[in-house]
Parts: structure tokens; C-alpha cells; sequence
């Protein structure tokens, strides 16, 4: 994480960046929301369970409020009907929080370029990675997790104005 | 036998229906030997009826029901078709029935019948704009209650209209990330 000063007068002292304390924090518990719309969400909660365990990235709890989430999972097909509905629960969820477009459907509209579907749900809510697959397997949502830690480990406390 | 064109089916039911209700058979087509009997609109609660209840039809079970849209198939009036897909739990056998339906007419309610047939009503007046009279709460089921439209027409864009996608971004997301330098 930092320079670790074992010969300095303090031993066990550690020097780093908040930056880093911060974001390792962050991608280390990032505890998505409960919230599947369509068979994606099956993948989901394989990847949640004991064989693939999102845990070990620190992923595993999911949440029931948003209140409590860092991260929205958008496992399924998004209707127009639901889409103010995602909008509500991801203003609900606290800074800072992400978003992971699972799947073709939710990424861009997937096999119903119809007049009821969201052609990508980035018209709702703000992604920053998208997964894709139909369904994706529980190893491209742990990949595309992963990435997500690559990026929340880029980031910095400050806030643009 | 040619192949493409096999025998009727014997449908008991349909006998029954002919025999009990000849004034509200119209029509009867063979789709691979299955008949489809197209019934008189205003005879459709009847003909639903009869079926339910005569001992050697027993349809108790309404599968399914749905609309469709002519238009763009051959028929200009009436414009739409209601089918409905009735099965028998006891006998096991099936009969498609269907009925025509004009563009702002009505066609009465099976949902007396089988209480079933309230959501699919629904479903087809939502889609199509099919009315159904004496319907208990026909209200759109699918689509949001304010939606000006019945999507499933042929004459509405598949892809929908440019005003049924909305962007419910807001100018906040732009500055959420800050990467560090």
C-alpha cells in the first residue's frame, strides 16, 4: 500500500496517499444492491453463492436498501416502465456508488430494439463498466468486478465542482 | 394423404358447439387438420358458455386469449381477430375459437366465463385497443396507465417513437468520477 518505515523512530508507521487509504477501502467492500431484473440476475446470484463467491473481492453483502449499497448491478432487460424506478433507487444510494451493466440487454438493448425497452440502461443511470454476455457467466460479472476495483483504485477523494 | 393438407381432426367439442348453437358457428378452418371456428361477435359469451358447460365439451380452462391485427394481413374489416385457446382439463382436448372485432367496436366479455380472461382482456385492449364490453376493470395491464398508444398495432413502429425512450440522465452524473492525476 506504502512505504512501510521499519528503521524509522516510529516502527510499524505506515506513509501513503488518503487517495489510497480511500480507495482501497472503497473497492474492498463494495456491497452491491439486491436488485435483478431478468435472468441475468440468476447469473448474479451465482456469482454470489459458494461456488463462485463474490465475497472473496469483498462483494458479497448484498444490500436490501439502497441506503446501504455502493453498487448497482443492473442484472436484465430495462423496460421504460421500470426506468424511473432505477433512476429513484440510484439517487437513493449513497455517494459514492457505481454501476455495472450486466449483459447485453442492460448494456444496449439487447435483442429488443422494441418500443418498451431501454436501448442501453446509460439513458437512466451513469455505468461505469459493462459486461458483456446473455447472460454473462458468473466469471465475466467477477472480471468485470475486478475491473471496477481497477478504476475505484484510480480515483480520488475530491470532488469536481 | 398429402401431407400439407391433412384430414380434419374430429372435435367433439366442435359437434357439440354445431349442434347446440348452429346461428353462432360462422365458419370452420383447418390449420393441419385443427379446426378454428370463427364464431358471430355478439353470439361469444353463448358459444363460451355452452363450451364450459356441456358435459362433453367441458372446457373449464381458458388457455389463452389474445388479440390480433389484420390489417396488414389481408383483411382491411373487420380489423382485429380476438382468439380464444379453450382446453379441457377432464377430456383433454382443445378448440381454438376466434371472433371479429372492428377497430373502435366492442366485443363482450368472457371474463363471466372464466375469470381468467379478465388479464388477458386487459392485455389485449392494452396492445391492441380492443374494447371489451362489460369488462369488470379494463384498465391497460403492460404499458404505463398514461400511455397514449397500443403498441402491438401494425401500424405503430416497432422500435416505438422517439417520445416513448426518454433519457432520465441528470447533469449531476457528468461530474461524479474525479481520477486521480
Amino acid at each position: 500500500m506504502g512505504l512501510t518505515l521499519s528503521d524509522a523512530p516510529l516502527p510499524g508507521v505506515v506513509v501513503t496517499r488518503v487517495d489510497k487509504v480511500f480507495n482501497w477501502a472503497r473497492k474492498s467492500s463494495l456491497w452491491p444492491m439486491t436488485f435483478g431484473l431478468a435472468c441475468c440476475a440468476i447469473e448474479m446470484m451465482a456469482a454470489g453463492a459458494s461456488r463462485f463467491d463474490m465475497d472473496r473481492f469483498g462483494a458479497g453483502v448484498f444490500r436490501p436498501s439502497p441506503r446501504q449499497s455502493d453498487l448497482m448491478i443492473v442484472a436484465g432487460s430495462v423496460t421504460e416502465k421500470m426506468a424511473p424506478i432505477i433512476r429513484r433507487l440510484y439517487d437513493q444510494m449513497p455517494d459514492p456508488k457505481w454501476v455495472i451493466a450486466m449483459g447485453i440487454c442492460s448494456t444496449a438493448g439487447g435483442p429488443f430494439p422494441t418500443y418498451s425497452h431501454v436501448q442501453g440502461v446509460d439513458q437512466v443511470v451513469p455505468v461505469d463498466v459493462y459486461v458483456p454476455g446473455c447472460p454473462p457467466r458468473p466469471e465475466a460479472l467477477l472480471y468485470g468486478l475486478l475491473v471496477l476495483q481497477d478504476k475505484i483504485d484510480r480515483m480520488s477523494i475530491r470532488r469536481a465542482v | 394423404m398429402d401431407a400439407t393438407k391433412p384430414d380434419p381432426i374430429p372435435s367433439r367439442s366442435l359437434d357439440r358447439l354445431r349442434e347446440a348453437l348452429p346461428e353462432a358457428v360462422e365458419e370452420v378452418v383447418y390449420h393441419g387438420g385443427v379446426p378454428i371456428v370463427r364464431v358471430v361477435p355478439e353470439r361469444i359469451v353463448d358459444a363460451c358458455r355452452f363450451l364450459r358447460d356441456d358435459a362433453l365439451c367441458r372446457m373449464t380452462h381458458l388457455s389463452d386469449l389474445c388479440g390480433v391485427d389484420l390489417s396488414l394481413l389481408g383483411r382491411r374489416e373487420p380489423r382485429f381477430d380476438v382468439v380464444y385457446h379453450l382446453f379441457s382439463l377432464d377430456l383433454g382436448e382443445r378448440l381454438t375459437i376466434k371472433a371479429a372485432v372492428a377497430e373502435g367496436a366492442e366485443i363482450a366479455t368472457v371474463s363471466g366465463v372464466w375469470r381468467t380472461a379478465s388479464w388477458h382482456e386487459r392485455e389485449a385492449y392494452d396492445m391492441f385497443g380492443i374494447r371489451f364490453a362489460g369488462h369488470p376493470d379494463l384498465r391497460r395491464i403492460l404499458m404505463p396507465e398514461d400511455y397514449d398508444a397500443y403498441p402491438l398495432r401494425k401500424d405503430f413502429p416497432l422500435e416505438g417513437r422517439e417520445r416513448d425512450h426518454k433519457n432520465w440522465r441528470k447533469p449531476e452524473d457528468e461530474r461524479r468520477d474525479v481520477l486521480a492525476p
